[in-house]
């Protein structure tokens, strides 16, 4: 029993060692060169042209907006602005890809920088998603400094 | 409950669960099986998790019964028509342990009935290689986890299991008011899990099967509760094994730790 306790111990102290290393490379934002949305550019011609079967649908929106803060504020800001673990979607980069090219990116993640996939939520929910992320404004510098 | 489907914790994120199994035991007592689970997403492609068992026999004793650690790998980056997983697990064990969270080799009902006092003075080391492989079709999400455990001894034979499961969300669509009892909210499934035998003598003979409807309840504040009733296919199996749980998911875990470590320097 003693050596159970031990190796249990040393199994959770290497656990908490090994996951703040993991996470101190993450003090990045939303300006670093990690966010560069290649991604966007990877999605294949058959899914950019694909078009949102939900879009004109205002409660698909309201429903994005509360799928968005339950799965993706965390990392991107309650208004999509960025934050230390993943970039603005307030950018030309995201607003202008067409919505087969955000759903797309949702669907496969980008898990090599941390973003997982979301195929776990159903295609409608993803849609919702895209329909909401469609409404955020572009940022511009004016009004990032405020 | 048992079987996996192909998504990992999310990174930086804990979950920490608590999970039992009240299960019956014909000759012998029924049994209440717990575990303390502890999720961390390490990347998004690499989820570690550390398991602690006990359990409650009825007219006998109480005993914690060993930990597990587990881990699991996404072998490909992006979303394909099958989803593989690699599922590495090693655990420390005594033969007391009866969570059940998963059947192998010619696991039966019977080797649950050895009093405590007796089945604590056994350990079981043994490493757990499953392939979990999972794919999402019109909402349903159907996995399928086949597994093989070798115990840490060079005499023992490797073992054969599986897991198999389907399940669906009960919507499909997210709810425009924010809501805790939405439909999309829930989810329900069936799955069926048991042993396939070692590699000396493979098979169904002498092994126990379930099959398994789960209901899950997903709150947006991170709450979830899970409910099984796991029924035995066979005489080798104990007749009802119910499964609950409940579990709490806290984001940014990961960050919060490495700010405390940072913060010394």
């Amino acid at each position: 029993m003693k050596g159970l306790f031990l190796s249990l111990s040393m199994l959770l102290l290497g656990a908490v060692v090994a996951l703040a290393q993991a996470d101190r490379s993450k003090g990045r934002n939303a300006g670093d060169s990690r966010f560069d949305y290649a991604e966007l550019s990877k999605a294949p011609e058959k899914a950019r042209a694909r078009q949102n079967p939900l879009a004109g649908d205002e409660t698909a929106v309201a429903g994005g907006r509360n799928l968005f803060e339950r799965h993706c504020a965390e990392c991107h800001g309650l208004s999509g602005e960025g934050g230390k673990k993943g970039p603005s979607l307030v950018v030309p980069e995201v607003q202008d890809a067409t919505p087969g090219t955000v759903f797309w990116v949702l669907t496969n993640g980008v898990v090599r920088r941390g973003m997982p996939v979301w195929s776990k939520l159903p295609e409608a929910q993803r849609w919702q998603l895209v329909s909401y992320l469609k409404t955020l404004k572009i940022e511009t510098p004016t009004a990032a400094a405020k | 409950m048992v079987t996996y489907d192909h998504y990992l914790e999310e990174p930086g994120s804990l979950e920490v669960a608590y999970f039992s199994t009240l299960g019956t035991q014909r000759a012998g007592h029924d049994f209440h099986a717990g575990w303390l689970e502890l999720e961390y997403g390490v990347k998004a492609w690499w989820t570690t998790e550390l398991y602690l068992d006990g359990q409650t026999t009825f007219h006998d004793s109480t005993v914690f019964t060993g930990f597990r650690w587990e881990n699991r790998f996404r072998l490909l980056q992006r979303e394909h028509f099958i989803n593989p997983v690699l599922y590495i697990e090693y655990e420390q064990i005594s033969e007391a342990d009866k969570i059940i969270k998963e059947v192998e080799g010619h696991d039966i009902e019977a080797d649950h009935a050895v009093p405590n006092a007796e089945a604590r003075q056994g350990h079981n080391h043994e490493l757990e290689l499953k392939l979990l492989l999972s794919k999402n079709f019109k909402g349903w999400n159907v996995a399928v986890n086949p597994l093989a455990t070798k115990p840490l001894l060079p005499s023992a034979p490797w073992e054969f299991g599986y897991a198999a499961g389907v399940s669906r969300p009960l919507a499909l669509k997210a709810s425009a008011q924010k809501c805790n009892f939405c439909r999309e909210n829930f989810s329900a499934g069936v799955e069926m899990y048991g042993g396939l035998g070692d590699r000396i003598s493979p098979g169904l003979h002498e092994t126990s099967h379930y099959l398994a409807p789960a209901v899950a309840w997903n709150l947006p504040s991170g709450w979830s509760f899970r409910v099984s009733p796991g029924f035995g296919l066979n005489d080798n199996s104990h007749q009802l094994l119910m499964r609950w749980g409940v579990s709490r998911e806290f984001s940014g875990f990961g960050e919060t730790i490495s700010k405390m470590f940072r913060g010394r320097q």
